[in-house]
């Protein structure tokens, strides 16, 4: 399995070599470095040498990505695409356009990513799931009906929603807890409890249908009448047998999403003031600040690849007939 | 007790724990009755140094931590300047090119320079800072760290050991000098390299000495500028090229405030800027609060400086002052609070919702909560709704030294040029454009219809009838009104346009307007345009485009309509006026004046008025310059914006200040009755628990019924 780890592992470098680089030129295309400098320096008194001295103290001053007045290796290395990526692969993403360390961002803000993030994923698998089960036990009858409706109209609702009236009703009418905020430790608490209670019921719609196909789909196989032909109760048979063998598919959606928590929620981290990676991807991105969002991007696929290959291995361990080579 | 049960109940107490006072409190640990001020931020400072920021959002910061030599006067209007750290408001003398001295009232084509002596007061000492921190044997304590020792530190107050010093003339003079610095890329050094000697040159000499050894920090005070210096400890000169009269409101921004070389050293060490300790980020000043919180993704904490040299608050204001309170607390020593706390909030209804439960002291008003707070009387005067005067809210409200137009790009073959057709063309569509009706529907209410470049508030503005623009508005019955639609008809006519048709080539007027405005509120109001020209059978086409492109359009001249806007600097009319001036066309020279207007006489009037004294000539040149405009209508001038703000019933002190950014001082609050307004507002309604737990159950029973009936059914 090591080896197999370690080929995907090398698979991966020509990946982030490709996101790179398309990351690059979709950035560039919209976005020269010019347009860069001018939105940094602001609107008022900008001259074209005020400019070009932005541009070369933060080497945007270098040809994009072949630079013809150089030879040998440097036509490529002395580019800004070189200068600005090949440190990426060591995990040093430099600085954001506003001189902050964005590798200290990055661990800063993971935490607090986390911290919605990682309790929405668990207490979201957990209900989807237990929501199916329940529908699929009582397939076919108006409890199941009811459960689809409900499914059906919770996903029909606009995540946007369930913020807003998360906050209206818990933190405004109610005053039960902070409308947005963050703190450290113990204190953090009341500021997780409603975006996570948000999440959760906004994922349940599309969450428990999901599962529920799954399970439905196990319910009909032959090892299912097997196990009720020998008697077995049908929790017994849910939970013992159907929700193991429905894992394969579940593992699939979970496993690979588990890396992509650190990236947070950009919509949820904005509306709740979490001080997290997905609110700085965003400010990133209207802020024009290419080393953050190429730092981002890099990232995201970096987590997405290990995500996929966590779920082969777990593949393996649900599925003994799954072997790694 | 079960284990469900056991956890629930720690969960209870943990969260009541953390939440104090009120469930739904966002400041965990902060006493309710605390003197702190509360308030937030929408975007994040990008930067905190004081020769780079420029942003409003920035200089709310910085103006409270630094200090320049002036500053302006807290409640005089017209603005008035007073000195800050300087013994007085210096007046600049006069040089001919000889060097010789010449009178005040000399000619300003026989002036070569002009010579600002700024004497500080003695004994302003620095916020404690461990950059000054020095050992018993006088050794400066962290100046030579090893790499690694930052390492473990995420905020100033890590270092153990601070210290201060006395605030002295070199620092100013190595402010300035940082303004030339490369790697900083301060926002005015173009500007100011045109206007301070020697400026240019020293930002030459730096680049140079900075390729020489790249990413090594440089000794400005190796490096000598002309025009800025030391005459004594407590003296120093600026020299500027001719008469620049507006160079003394430069000098009340954080632009020109101190830097100790001793915190250039410290932040320069290997490892500080990894961990974000660098000027931009961790300021260093002698104002009344220093930064002692520096996280902008969350919250950012100023906390009053203990060695502020200590200030009054003015006994010198209007009886309307003394009427709104404004002069109770003359003569008290600032600042009146102990800290301000500044919370990043992003988005509009969470900002909203924490005022009104009295978690923010005040705030402005949002498009979504404009009805909810502000309705507008018979006589057309804002006033607050019911529910916001029985939380005892006040309203402030305030003309922006700001002001939006539309240009035309005048080097553009149809609008542009200076010919009477096209001053007609220009000018009928200034009446169709009905900002008194945008100003309605689009901003409730929250504009005034703009008559010139000058805005209210600032010299040169003329009130009233007097002032009106004559070619969009007439006076009638002592009031003031748009010209009926059919003038601008008839305009449109002799400019070759008949009923919006060329009269030579029979082909409808197609005009084109750049915008980069998107989504649905913008389609609203690029459709109320478009309607607008339809009254005069002209077509608008509208060419939406990005941040970039728009820029880039403007700046080659390929726009033709487009709509820009413009934040006084400095309550000077040149600084709006500048922005017309000819050799400032964006395209060719990059400057300010988008428009591209090039209008010989008023570039005179312009060269003449930029150094005049305010005054009776001053008014009549101006005059002259509005009258120009006017008629050549470079600009649709559209609206002067209007700010209304709300503040709680125990803010105190506050009077807006469009020029000064540095009011946090005189700001007041009552801590006790905050505390006790919060506590009434942020009772938590506990019901929903219970019926939320009726729902869930409701929800489970029928289903462990069913369950248990399947059960047995199938035993």
């Amino acid at each position: 399995m090591l080896s197999y780890v370690l080929r995907r592992l090398l698979y991966a470098f020509p990946i982030l070599i490709g996101v790179n680089l398309l990351t690059f030129a979709l950035f560039f295309v919209v976005n020269t470095p010019d347009d860069m400098a001018r939105l940094q320096l602001g609107a008022k008194h900008v001259t074209a040498e005020a400019i070009e001295r932005w541009k070369a103290e933060h080497g945007y001053d270098k040809p994009l990505l072949l630079n013809e007045t150089e030879t040998g290796v440097q036509t490529l290395t002395n580019t800004i695409f070189f200068q600005h990526s090949a440190a990426m692969f060591a995990f040093r993403f430099g600085k954001g356009d506003d001189g902050r360390d964005i590798g200290n961002e990055i661990r800063t803000r993971m935490g607090p990513s986390l911290a919605i993030a990682l309790p929405v994923f668990v207490i979201g698998l957990l209900v989807n799931i237990t929501f199916a089960l329940l529908m699929v036990f009582f397939r076919s009858t108006y409890l199941d009906l009811g459960g689809v409706v409900l499914c059906v109209m919770l996903m029909s609702i606009s995540g946007l929603f369930y913020i807003i009236a998360g906050q209206y009703f818990v933190a405004k009418l109610w005053n039960l807890l902070p409308i947005s905020g963050f703190a450290d430790g113990a204190d953090a608490l009341p500021f997780v409890l409603l975006p996570v209670l948000v999440s959760v019921v906004a994922g349940i719609g599309s969450g428990a249908r999901w599962y529920r196909t799954i399970f439905l789909e196990e319910i009909g196989k032959d090892y299912v009448r097997t196990a009720r032909a020998k008697g077995l109760s049908e929790v017994r048979v849910l939970f013992r047998h159907v929700l193991k063998n429905g894992m394969i598919p579940i593992l699939t959606g979970a496993v690979v999403v588990l890396p992509l928590l650190f990236m947070g929620s950009l919509i949820t981290e904005s509306f709740f003031g979490i001080p997290g990676l997905g609110s700085y991807t965003i400010d990133a991105i209207q802020a024009q600040d290419f080393a953050v969002v190429r730092a981002m991007v890099f990232l995201g696929s970096f987590l997405y690849i290990v995500g996929l290959i966590l779920t082969d291995i777990s593949y393996s361990w649900v599925d003994p007939r799954v072997r790694l080579r | 007790m079960t284990r469900a049960e056991n956890l629930l109940l720690g969960l209870g107490l943990l969260l009541l724990a953390a939440c104090g006072d009120a469930w739904n409190n966002p400041y965990p640990g902060r006493a309710a009755d605390a003197n702190v001020v509360y308030s937030a931020f929408a975007e994040r400072p990008k930067h905190l140094d004081p020769a780079r920021s420029y942003s409003s959002n920035e200089v709310e910061f910085t103006g409270q931590i630094y200090e320049p030599p002036l500053q302006y006067h807290f409640l005089k209007r017209p603005y008035e300047l007073i000195p800050l750290t300087a013994e007085a408001v210096p007046r600049p003398r006069y040089l001919d090119a000889a060097g010789r001295p010449l009178a005040d009232d000399a000619p300003a084509a026989q002036i070569a320079e002009s010579v600002y002596e700024i004497r500080i007061r003695p004994g302003i000492l620095y916020q404690p800072h461990p950059a000054f921190a020095q050992d018993e044997a006088g050794h400066y304590r962290y100046h030579a760290l090893a790499a690694g020792f930052a390492a473990g530190k995420r905020q100033i107050a890590d270092f153990e050991h601070t210290g201060t010093r006395e605030l002295v003339a070199a620092d100013y003079v190595y402010q300035i000098k940082r303004l030339a610095h490369p790697a900083l890329s301060s926002p005015i050094f173009g500007l100011m390299s045109e206007h301070i000697v020697g400026l240019k040159e020293l930002g030459d000499a730096l680049q140079q000495a900075g390729a020489g050894q790249p990413g090594a920090p440089l000794d400005l005070n190796a490096f000598a500028l002309a025009g800025a210096e030391t005459v004594d400890r407590y003296t120093y000169r600026i020299r500027v090229r001719g008469k620049y009269p507006q160079f003394i409101y430069w000098l009340a921004m954080p632009f020109f405030a101190p830097i100790p070389w001793e915190a250039e050293v410290f932040y320069a060490q290997p490892g500080m800027a990894d961990r974000n300790f660098t000027l931009d980020w961790q300021p260093v000043g002698t104002g009344p609060f220093y930064l002692a919180e520096n996280d902008p993704n969350r919250r950012m904490v100023l906390k009053k400086n203990p060695n502020f040299h200590g200030e009054i608050y003015p006994d010198a204001g209007s009886e309307a002052d003394r009427a709104a309170g404004l002069l109770a607390d003359a003569g008290r020593a600032l600042p009146l609070v102990d800290a301000a706390v500044f919370s990043l909030e992003k988005e509009t209804i969470p900002y909203w919702s924490k005022f009104l439960q009295g978690y923010y002291d005040s705030s402005g008003i949002s498009s979504d909560s404009f009805d909810q707070a502000v309705t507008f009387s018979a006589g057309g005067d804002p006033q607050l709704t019911d529910s916001m005067r029985a939380q005892h809210i006040r309203l402030v409200t305030t003309v922006a030294t700001s002001l939006w137009y539309v240009g035309f790009n005048m080097l553009d073959p149809v609008v542009g040029g200076l010919g009477e057709d096209r001053q007609k063309l220009r000018q009928a569509l200034s009446i169709a454009f009905d900002y008194d009706e945008f100003s309605s529907i689009f901003l409730n209410g929250r504009g005034i219809p703009a008559q010139g470049p000058i805005p209210p508030g600032m010299f040169g503005h003329v009130e009233g009838v007097q002032g009106i623009n004559p070619y969009v508005y007439e006076a009638r019955e002592g009031r003031i009104q748009r010209r009926p639609i059919d003038a601008a008809r008839k305009l449109l006519a002799e400019a070759g346009y008949p009923n919006g048709r060329n009269t030579k080539t029979g082909e409808p007027l197609v005009l084109y307007f750049d915008t980069m405005a998107s989504g649905p509120d913008a389609k609203a109001r690029l459709d109320w345009m478009k309607k607008q020209l339809d009254k005069l059978n002209v077509q608008l086409v509208v060419r939406g485009t990005d941040y970039n492109r728009f820029q880039d359009k403007i700046r080659k001249g390929n726009a033709q309509l487009f709509e820009w806007g413009w934040n006084a600097d400095y309550p000077d009319p040149e600084n709006f006026f500048f922005l017309l001036y000819g050799p400032h066309k964006k395209v060719g020279t990059g400057g300010e004046n988008a428009a591209n207007y090039d209008n010989p006489e008023f570039n005179r009037l312009f060269e003449r008025m930029k150094d005049m004294d305010n005054g009776a000539q001053r008014q009549q040149v101006i005059d002259r310059m509005q009258e120009i405009v006017r008629r050549d209508a470079p600009w649709i001038f559209a609206y002067y914006p209007k700010s209304f703000g709300l503040v709680h019933g125990w803010v105190r002190n506050v009077k807006p200040n469009l020029m000064a950014n540095n009011t946090l001082k005189y700001r007041r609050i009552d801590p006790q009755l905050r505390a006790q307004r919060r506590a009434e507002w942020n009772r938590p309604v506990l019901w929903p628990i219970g019926a939320a737990a009726l729902v869930l159950l409701a929800l489970i029973a029928p289903a462990a019924i069913a369950w248990r009936r399947h059960e047995k059914k199938a035993a």
